[in-house]
């Protein structure tokens, strides 16, 4: 016999696996999609310990069936969402999926989800802004909200409160930090603020210095929209330059993984405003409850991330809408689809509803980083913005005509 | 070297089946055979998706099994493919979009990508050996920056989105079964064209090269133009490859192409064998199915240092991959096959 | 190729001389405008030009420290190649492990100090390790070498992702590295008259001295000492250096040691400048590659000019055209092999 013909036998038999396994009448298939690889792996995890939260308080089943999840993996990229999303879909058999974390993973899963019509999908964190503004699809909901929402009042605190009007902005080059830009210099340049210079900097540039020293002087403060890595590499660089100008934070900017992180950039830290969806000095009941339930998962920090946030509403959600249709998804998820839209419930962080894009109206808590009575950094809530649509309060023509985000848009130098 | 082998071995009169061989027919034919059996995710996640990295890992192998240059610029061709599809076809990013047909956009994708390939080369062959690597894997780096930082061609971090695989004679063929018999269609035709290829005039000069390039350039062979040829041939390889690539994700950014993937050829290639080229074929299946289903055995979590092992056994134990482990298992029947020719 | 590029004084051809003193006069011309920018007080249209004085100068000085952060990195690599002919593409690993090192060492020690003796140390036992256990075992086999250092690479990515997971961490320096140096350069003149000097962290200009200090040791190592002169030797001719009763694994070891020791090093310096994170790995792999590539592979001369080169380009790249920054090292990477394929200072073969 051929040596090359055995291989491709042995192949050929073990491609001959089964096809989807169909789930068992008393049990229901969650997807749950997140992005357990790669450097992005501990936010993921964060991610699903909240939506696990959300499992635990029906005690892990609805409309008396049994909640399994199956977990599907990505390293943050857009094509691996997407495969990770076809496995959960065409081999696991899932018929509503939960997830992606970040961005760009969000609109390329919304693109698939336009190709199974049968299947539910339903956000995870991913929060950029034409996953539902623009081309969205019938059956992609988004519970939590997007990076320009994150931004409401921020602006407008900032011009008015803190009596800046002239902001500089440092941002990662890419288009969740573009949305945060774009959500702050919305509501900043309507009040009269003016920007006149925006550093973009590559991802995974890691010397700053450069970038600070080109800032003009004569700015009242800096917006500084980075994440984890490149956050805590500009805040040290800027203190080791001196640097003066008090600083406004994006949301992932003084988020607590940036804030845990030791060293000196604590001082220039002090009294950072930003906004997002979470508060880490939240008083109301339901958060301080959600933040007890969140802790009793495996590995929890000491506070839930806006990740865990992200994922807990968006699978409570879900599950909200499964015990109203019975757990129901036999008719392809339309039922379950339409108790989605008209959902209206509350969260953690106060209501939730839906627009008719599919996208969260929520409340967002404009925050100021101060140091807590055991010495580490928090959040502090200033406010509360109640109740931010997509279109940041702004008639939708008017917004639409704002045009996509990208790097020069908005402008007001 | 086997090749030389095979290409040396005195070949009889032969009948069809002699010269296609019987282990290819039994092959060919379970691959057609196999949407009979194979689920619809199968039949595209797992099958269509390793012919893709098959081929492109082939276009490697190709380079360096025969040519002696170890290049890691392979999916940085497949991807200016990709974007050719997405720039010059159709697609929902608002950003260029001709709207060409595809039996228009398909050619210039390919032609793109060949072209690169050979431009690629010439500048990689001007160093030798090792070097090659390390020159392709910069190349590799910079065309990522550029595409994630260039938003006129490339549209920079979010790439293009909502690409179609053409609808013709009535089938669309991204639907798994015509998919499928598309991968397959062109994993056939890019071996066999590579196994024919090798035995031809071009294919021994170019392995005579990558042996001895000074006794070569003495004879009076022009190396570095046979070199920059063969990157021009496996340039066509990636591109037909980057194409389906495209027409499978519907999308492509600069993760499509980013030093990760290349990183990823490279190890099917090698996994599979470098020797001969249905070695590419059998490394892709092998790291699709650990990639796909290592979060429901290991985990997820610890999947590269499941597939860094491997990779580092395959080295270690048997240089010639899956391909060379199987030679020694079965040293008779493979010294058989390589005396008959496959 | 060889480690040590001396200047061969005048046995070029005949019009080197001149050529020398054309390229001479060009530096001289260069370095007298850049002293001139660097020192006086700008007019009003080049800071429009160039944006500010302050934005200027400090790209330069961050173009330098980066340079010599780039420099501690490649030296080990284009070390080890010169004598090996292996491509050690786990490099960068080597370095984010000696950076975690460090910071483990430093955070529980409190010394930086210790940290960065640690990771000095422990890199170069595996750096020992890895040659005796690995590369031994390949040897004569070039691929096969550089393919078992990109699976090392990958798994030693993961298995440090595991432990250290996705978090950044830094390297607190110490108290007598903190503050700032105020430098005699004027960035502007206020409206009184008063003149306002360009302030510069102290820490950046140690990475600098450490780089030098460490190039110019390198260079008496290799020259000076025999060791050195078995290096020199192996570099130039394996068999023949073993032949002549020479035990070459030694120095191999001796080498590798030394290489992977230089990147665990170089891992705390920049662990403390920085910060240390995923991806560190290969930012570094790929900067060592395109030093080593532009500067001339084997040559520690050529991995300082390549370091100067690529850390200028990045750091001026970043403030004046953002965008296309990060592709302009490769460019410089591109021209060079276009030009002259074996790079700066490498010899032609």
């Amino acid at each position: 016999m051929h040596r090359r013909t055995l291989l491709a036998l042995a192949l050929f038999t073990g491609l001959t696996a089964p096809s989807m396994a169909l789930a068992a009448d008393d049990t229901i298939k969650i997807g749950l999609l997140a992005t357990f690889e790669g450097p992005f792996t501990v936010l993921g995890e964060d991610g699903e310990r909240g939506a696990m939260t959300a499992v635990a308080e029906t005690n892990g089943s609805v409309a008396g069936k049994k909640i399994e999840i199956v977990k599907g993996s990505s390293d943050a990229s857009p094509d691996s969402a997407v495969r990770a999303a076809r496995k959960l879909v065409e081999q696991d058999g899932v018929k509503v999926l939960v997830g992606p974390l970040s961005g760009d993973e969000g609109l390329a899963v919304k693109d698939y989800a336009k190709t199974k019509p049968d299947v539910t999908f339903i956000n995870g964190t991913s929060a950029a802004q034409d996953t539902t503004l623009r081309n969205p699809a019938e059956n992609f909901f988004r519970f939590s909200t997007d990076g320009a929402q994150w931004m409401a009042g921020l602006g407008t605190y900032a011009f008015k409160d803190k009596g800046y009007k002239k902001v500089a902005t440092v941002a990662e080059d890419y288009s969740f930090p573009y949305t945060q830009v774009f959500g702050f210099m919305a509501e900043f340049c309507k009040a009269g603020g003016h920007v006149p210079s925006k550093s973009w900097v590559p991802i995974g540039n890691k010397d700053f210095s450069s970038v600070i020293a080109a800032i003009p002087e004569d700015v009242d403060a800096i917006y500084v929209a980075l994440g984890g890595a490149d956050a805590v590499n500009f805040l040290t660089q800027y203190q080791q330059a001196g640097g003066t100008a008090p600083l406004i934070g994006g949301s992932i900017t003084v988020d607590q993984t940036v804030l845990t992180s030791k060293g000196k950039l604590r001082d220039v830290l002090k009294g950072t405003p930003s906004a997002g969806p979470t508060a880490d000095t939240n008083d109301a009941p339901a958060w301080k409850a959600f933040v007890d339930a969140y802790k009793k998962q495996p590995g929890a920090f000491p506070s839930p991330s806006l990740f865990a946030h992200g994922y807990y509403v968006n699978m409570k959600a879900t599950l909200l809408a499964l015990d109203q249709v019975g757990g129901d998804v036999s008719d392809g998820g339309k039922k379950l689809r339409e108790a989605l839209s008209k959902l209206s419930f509350d969260t953690p962080t106060g209501k939730v509803s839906l627009d008719k894009n599919r996208n969260a109206i929520a409340d967002i808590f404009l925050t100021e980083v101060t140091e807590g009575s055991d010495g580490n950094l928090l959040n502090k809530l200033v406010k509360v913005v109640p109740q931010v649509n997509q279109t940041l309060g702004i008639p939708e023509d008017e917004f639409m005509k704002l045009g996509a985000v990208n790097r020069d848009n908005p402008s007001c130098p | 070297m086997s090749l030389a082998t095979i290409a040396d071995g005195v070949v009889p009169q032969q009948n069809w089946l002699d010269k296609i061989g019987a282990g290819h027919v039994i092959l060919g034919t379970a691959l057609l055979l196999y949407p009979l059996v194979g689920s619809d995710f199968f039949l595209t996640q797992i099958a269509g998706y390793s012919m893709i990295f098959g081929v492109l890992s082939l276009s490697l192998m190709l380079l360096a099994g025969y040519g002696g240059m170890l290049s890691l610029a392979q999916i940085t061709v497949a991807g200016i493919a990709a974007y050719a599809v997405a720039i010059l076809g159709s697609n929902n990013s608002n950003v260029l979009g001709f709207g060409w047909p595809w039996w228009i956009v398909v050619p210039f994708a390919v032609a793109a990508a060949a072209v690169s390939s050979a431009l690629i080369g010439w500048i990689s062959v001007r160093t030798e050996g090792i070097y090659t690597l390390m020159i392709t894997l910069a190349i590799a780096t910079a065309t990522f920056y550029f595409a994630q930082q260039n938003y006129a061609i490339f549209n920079g971090h979010s790439g293009y989105a909502g690409i179609h695989a053409p609808v013709f004679w009535g089938i669309d063929w991204r639907d798994p079964k015509p998919f499928y018999y598309l991968c397959l269609g062109l994993a056939i035709l890019s071996y066999a064209a590579v196994l024919y290829g090798s035995r031809s005039t071009f294919g021994m000069t170019l392995q005579a090269i990558r042996d001895n390039p000074r006794r070569m350039r003495a004879l009076g062979y022009h190396v570095t133009a046979h070199k920059v040829f063969a990157w021009f041939l496996a340039g066509i390889l990636a591109g037909l490859a980057g194409v389906l690539l495209v027409w499978f994700n519907g999308r492509v950014s600069p993760g499509t192409i980013g030093v990760d993937v290349a990183i990823d050829i490279l190890i099917i290639a090698v996994i599979g064998g470098l020797r001969h080229p249905i070695g590419p074929f059998v490394g892709a299946i092998v790291v699709i199915l650990m990639q796909t289903f290592a979060i429901d055995i290991v985990g997820a979590e610890r999947f590269n240092t499941l597939i860094g092992l491997v990779f580092l056994a395959i080295v270690f134990v048997s240089p010639d991959g899956i391909l060379g482990l199987w030679g020694r298992i079965k040293p008779h029947l493979a010294q058989e096959s390589l005396r008959a020719g496959p | 190729m060889s480690i040590l590029d001396q200047p061969s004084s005048s046995s070029l051809s005949g019009g080197g001389v001149t050529r020398r003193q054309a390229w001479g006069l060009v530096g001289l011309l260069t370095a007298a405008i850049v002293a001139w920018l660097v020192f006086a007080v700008w007019p009003q249209w080049l800071n429009a030009i160039l944006i500010s004085k302050k934005a200027f100068v400090s790209a330069i000085l961050n173009g330098l420290t980066l340079a010599g952060l780039y420099f501690l990195v490649a030296s080990g690599f284009t070390l080890i190649f010169g004598l090996m002919r292996n491509i050690n593409l786990a490099h960068g690993s080597l370095y984010l492990l000696g950076a975690y090192i460090g910071y483990e060492v430093t955070s529980r020690t409190g010394h930086w100090l210790l940290g960065v003796a640690a990771g000095f140390t422990v890199l170069a036992i595996i750096g020992v390790v890895m040659q005796v256990f690995v590369f031994r075992r390949l040897e004569g086999d070039d691929l096969r070498q550089t393919l078992v250092t990109i699976g090392i690479s990958i798994v030693a990515a993961d298995l440090m992702l595991a432990v250290w997971a996705g978090g950044t961490y830094q390297i607190a320096t110490p108290e007598w590295l903190d503050g700032a140096l105020t430098l005699p350069v004027i960035t502007a003149v206020r409206s009184n008259g008063a003149s306002v000097f360009l302030t510069y962290p102290l820490y950046r200009v140690v990475v600098l001295a450490a780089a030098i200090v460490i190039g110019v040791g390198l260079w008496l190592m290799l020259n000076k000492t025999r060791v050195g002169m078995m290096i020199r030797a192996g570099v130039d001719d394996r068999a023949m250096l073993s032949a002549s009763g020479v035990n070459v694994h030694a120095v191999f070891a001796i080498v590798f040691g030394v290489g992977a020791g230089l990147a665990g090093f170089a891992g705390v310096v920049g662990g403390s400048a920085l910060s240390v994170a995923p991806g560190e790995d290969v930012r570094y792999l790929l900067a060592s590659l395109v030093v080593v590539i532009v500067g001339g592979m084997g040559s520690i001369t050529g991995a300082a000019i390549g370091a100067l080169l690529i850390g200028l380009a990045e750091q001026i790249g970043l403030v004046y055209f953002p965008t296309y920054g990060v592709v302009l090292t490769f460019v410089i990477m591109v021209v060079t092999l276009a030009v002259r394929p074996q790079g700066i200072m490498g010899k032609a073969r």
